[in-house]
């Protein structure tokens, strides 16, 4: 009877690591509470100056740019895209709402405000637009398509700065970059647009079809599936995430930098999607998994930080990290890694296949017995 | 063939996988010199077997023994090692290399770091001249047919093991087993040929083959032994002179060929309205301009060899390639399919491809996704089909397709050719077409799958679907069709009623002869 039970719960075990976001999950956590011994107040969350603050709340609040253009990316991954103008969108993005508001009499008023985030937001839609066109209808390879913005949207970027660094000091836009009811703005645009995201891939038939394209484009094409029109999509709506995150951004710095806003963002958000189990070949996707890969990139960033690691050797740690977190999420890998514990070992039989197919008969006859 | 010792005993092979038994202690044995069949229906463990003997699978209980030696293969590169090679059905090369570079891939001849290109060249351009193939081992393999690139596989994998046996043998190759996994699916009956030809050489070289095949006549053609497998278990070893088809047949289903038989009542009297007219429908260089005419409750069938443009003829008609001649009529009214594949199934007409995998299935979707894709693609990503809708259609056409396993959250990659081909059949019966085109969907199944895709188009057909049929197989077209149509050298050359005195020898016959019948 013991057995049986442990046999379930090695069971449930087993299907509970098999879930997507398992690992994921479980590299979070260990890196969260991995900087407990460095830092023994980590987890604490106070509150100062009428707001929250604390080791947490300060990775929710960094975090709002890379999950946002991290959600974007996602998308286009699935649909076995990329876009590497991420960055220079938020920086376009930035520098339109911080023109605005800066060449403004009052910068203070509300109608300013947002007729900046309206512009903003509809550059970034048409920087969206033309990536999607070059991909979609001019059939470019989308990691060329998205290059010409890479470089070419930073130079727009300035254009609109004129080549400076852009202050504005409107209050009510330092709201977005800062805090409402005492948490971060960030969060509640992070929540707003997951949660969108996920209704409107799951809720409507967009996420299969996107998976369906990402899946095999032709077999898609011929089962009548408009792929020009959903990779337009989604190109937009990643364009739309990385503006929204380039206003985040310039209302948390207080201005726009056309050459730094958003640097090297693309990356992140890719490792982001990946490290979520999103694969860059498309087809599956996962929202969730994303939000926890770009919040265990934060946390790595925030923990680098408070465990003191010197600023040179910054950028090796990381990448040590993250390879891995990638190690531990490939299933090869970790086959491996069990079949190397087996093997230290002292072995009872000389012959492997028997061995293992002993304890498989064994736990097949237990499942039947009761 | 005087047999001493077989080359290869396997005794006791089990393999389990979650939920099923894919084999259940299975003995095979195979002899040298012999071309050995394994038969089964989709399912029967054929294919588990073979990845047990070239060590892709590991097998859970049992004994396998090369030449009188227990050996465990533990991959694939190991089988190879021990004169185990394997075709697959689908050709495992790079298109975009040379057929000299891909018949010395991963073990190209070197002096120092150099690659001696031009001594490859040479001794591909030998090695595919002494297998009876005339081509260009310069040129991409890609610009070759399928039959080509699957001829050049085997090349490869034959001569690997004669690079092996250098030293050992001078004889003969060093290949003691060749496995050759559906390799004439895709294969004209010249093609065939050559093929056979090879086979039969290596076979008196002493080379043991076997041979996976759903093509009875070519069973019976070439091999000397089978060894038919049903559920996973061995149901007969008999040598292929002692069985004849109906026992075999009988054999693999386990079950009376009452399915076949009854299609035999099919009525190929009536047909209704005009559904579909095509006039003077063409593309340059795909196939020439063509008249047709499909009616409702119709099969018209398309005959004729491996590139003759029947799959480029249906292609037109779904959109999937824009005409560039001629008129399009879809129920009386002109119709354009200039935004191509959605634009023919807004007009209901459905086409199931001949490459269930690249341009059917969406392998990393589930059944249930694959099922409705097509029905949901039309009507948009803002209007998603009610989920207890989904689900009463998909469980329906499970059910009545008899799709296995019966699990709509299943992977549509990893189901059967028999099984894939019913989810696309699903996919289209669920929009309701009024003009079904299928091309080649009974190619590469089993006989019982085959059968139950038969009786499906027979009963599409008699609810007033237009069904336009492709198929290599000469016996089907006839078997199903009201209308043959004749395709040779990319033009549709003939239209022929069925009756009773139409036979596959006179559609044979207009093939050759190109028409005037």
């Amino acid at each position: 009877m013991t057995s049986t039970l442990a046999d379930i719960r090695a069971r449930d075990w087993r299907a509970l690591t098999r879930r997507q976001l398992f690992w994921p999950t479980v590299i979070l956590v260990a890196l969260l509470v991995f900087n407990l011994p460095f830092t023994p107040n980590f987890f604490n969350i106070g509150l100062r100056n009428g707001h929250l603050f604390g080791s947490l709340i300060s990775i929710l609040y960094f975090g709002t740019v890379p999950i946002l253009v991290a959600l974007g990316m996602t998308l286009v991954i699935a649909t076995k895209g990329i876009d590497l103008s991420v960055g220079a969108v938020m920086a376009i993005s930035g520098a339109v709402a911080c023109r605005v508001i800066s060449d403004a009499t009052d910068q203070n008023s509300m109608s300013v405000v947002f007729t900046a985030m309206a512009l903003a937001l509809l550059a970034a839609v048409a920087a969206g637009l033309f990536n999607g066109f070059m991909v979609a209808v001019a059939g470019v390879q989308p990691i060329i398509a998205t290059l010409i913005l890479l470089v070419a949207g930073r130079g727009v970027a300035q254009l609109i700065t004129k080549g400076f660094i852009l202050t504005e000091l409107s209050q009510p836009y330092a709201v977005i970059g800062g805090y409402a009811f005492t948490v971060p703005t960030g969060v509640f645009i992070v929540v707003g647009f997951v949660a969108f995201t996920a209704l409107l891939t799951r809720r409507t038939a967009l996420g299969l079809l996107i998976e369906s394209v990402g899946g095999n484009a032709e077999a898609s094409r011929l089962a009548g599936v408009r792929s020009r029109r959903i990779k337009m999509m989604v190109y937009v709506f990643c364009a739309l995430c990385a503006g929204v995150a380039g206003l985040w951004n310039s209302s948390s710095l207080g201005g726009a930098d056309a050459n730094n806003a958003g640097l090297w963002i693309e990356l992140d958000a890719i490792l982001a999607v990946v490290i979520g189990g999103t694969p860059l070949t498309g087809g599956r996707f996962s929202i969730g998994g994303t939000v926890i890969g770009a919040l265990i990139l934060q946390t790595l960033k925030t923990t680098i930080f408070t465990i003191g690691i010197p600023a040179q050797a910054n950028m090796v740690f990381e990448a040590a990290v993250v390879i891995i977190i990638c190690l531990l999420q490939s299933p090869a890998f970790r086959a491996r890694v069990v079949a190397l514990g087996r093997r230290g070992r002292p072995s009872p039989g000389p012959q492997p296949p028997v061995e293992s197919a002993a304890p498989a008969t064994a736990s097949a006859s237990v499942e039947v017995a009761p | 063939m005087a047999q001493d010792a077989p080359v290869l005993t396997m005794t006791g092979i089990s393999k389990d996988f979650p939920a099923v038994r894919a084999l259940d202690e299975v003995d095979f044995r195979l002899f040298p010199g012999e071309i050995h069949a394994l038969l089964g229906e989709n399912g029967a463990g054929k294919s588990t077997l073979i990845k047990v003997l070239t060590g892709v699978y590991e097998l859970d209980r049992g004994e396998v023994e090369l030449d009188g030696a227990s050996v465990r293969i533990s991959n694939p590169h190991h089988a190879q090692q021990l004169g185990i090679s394997t075709v697959y059905q689908e050709v495992n090369l790079c298109p975009n290399l040379t057929v000299a570079e891909n018949i010395f891939l991963g073990r190209e001849q070197v002096s120092g770091p150099l690659i001696r290109s031009r001594r490859m060249r040479h001794q591909a351009a030998e090695l595919v001249a002494a297998f009876g193939l005339n081509i260009d081992v310069s040129a991409q393999l890609g610009s070759f047919p399928l039959a080509i690139q699957q001829l050049v596989a085997i090349v490869r994998a034959v001569d690997l093991n004669r690079a092996n046996a250098d030293g050992r043998s001078r004889t003969g190759v060093g290949t003691k087993v060749l496995i050759l996994d559906e390799p004439t699916s895709s294969l004209d009956r010249d093609e065939v040929d050559i093929l056979f030809g090879v086979m039969r050489r290596l076979r008196d070289a002493g080379v043991a083959i076997l041979f996976v095949s759903h093509f009875l006549d070519q069973i019976y053609e070439i091999c000397d032994r089978m060894t038919v497998l049903r559920n996973g278990k061995l149901v007969g070893e008999h040598m292929v002179a002692d069985l004849d088809r109906v026992g075999l047949v009988r054999l693999m289903l386990g079950r009376e060929l009452q399915e076949l038989e009854k299609l035999e009542e099919h009525d190929l009297a009536g047909t209704g309205t005009t559904v579909l007219r095509a006039n003077g429908l063409g593309r340059k260089r795909s196939i020439a301009p063509f008249d047709l005419e499909i009616g409702a409750g119709e099969v018209v069938g398309l005959a004729g060899l491996l590139g003759s443009g029947r799959t480029e003829l249906a292609r037109l008609l779904f959109g999937a390639d824009q005409a560039d001649s001629g008129k399009l009529e879809l129920r009386g009214e002109p119709a354009s399919l200039r935004r191509g594949p959605e634009a023919a199934i807004a007009r209901g007409i459905a086409f199931c491809p001949e490459n269930r995998k690249e341009e059917g299935l969406i392998p990393e979707l589930t059944v249930r996704e694959n099922i409705i894709l097509a029905m949901q693609a039309a009507r948009g990503w803002a209007r998603p089909i009610p989920r207890d809708r989904v689900d009463q259609l998909v469980n329906k056409y499970i059910a009545a397709l008899d799709i296995r396993p019966a699990d709509p959250e299943v992977m549509a990659g990893s189901l059967s050719g028999g099984n894939q081909q019913k989810v696309l059949l699903a996919r289209w019966i669920i929009t309701s077409p009024t003009l079904l085109v299928m091309d080649e969907p009974t190619r590469g199944i089993d006989v019982g799958a085959k059968a139950e895709i038969q009786k499906l188009v027979v009963s599409l057909a008699g609810d007033g679907v237009a069904v336009l049929y492709i198929s290599a197989e000469l016996d089907e077209v006839l078997r199903l069709s009201h209308t043959v149509g004749v395709l040779r050298d990319r033009t549709l050359v003939a239209r022929l009623t069925n009756g009773p005195d139409l036979t596959v020898d006179q559609i044979m016959q207009t093939i050759a002869r190109g028409g005037q019948s």
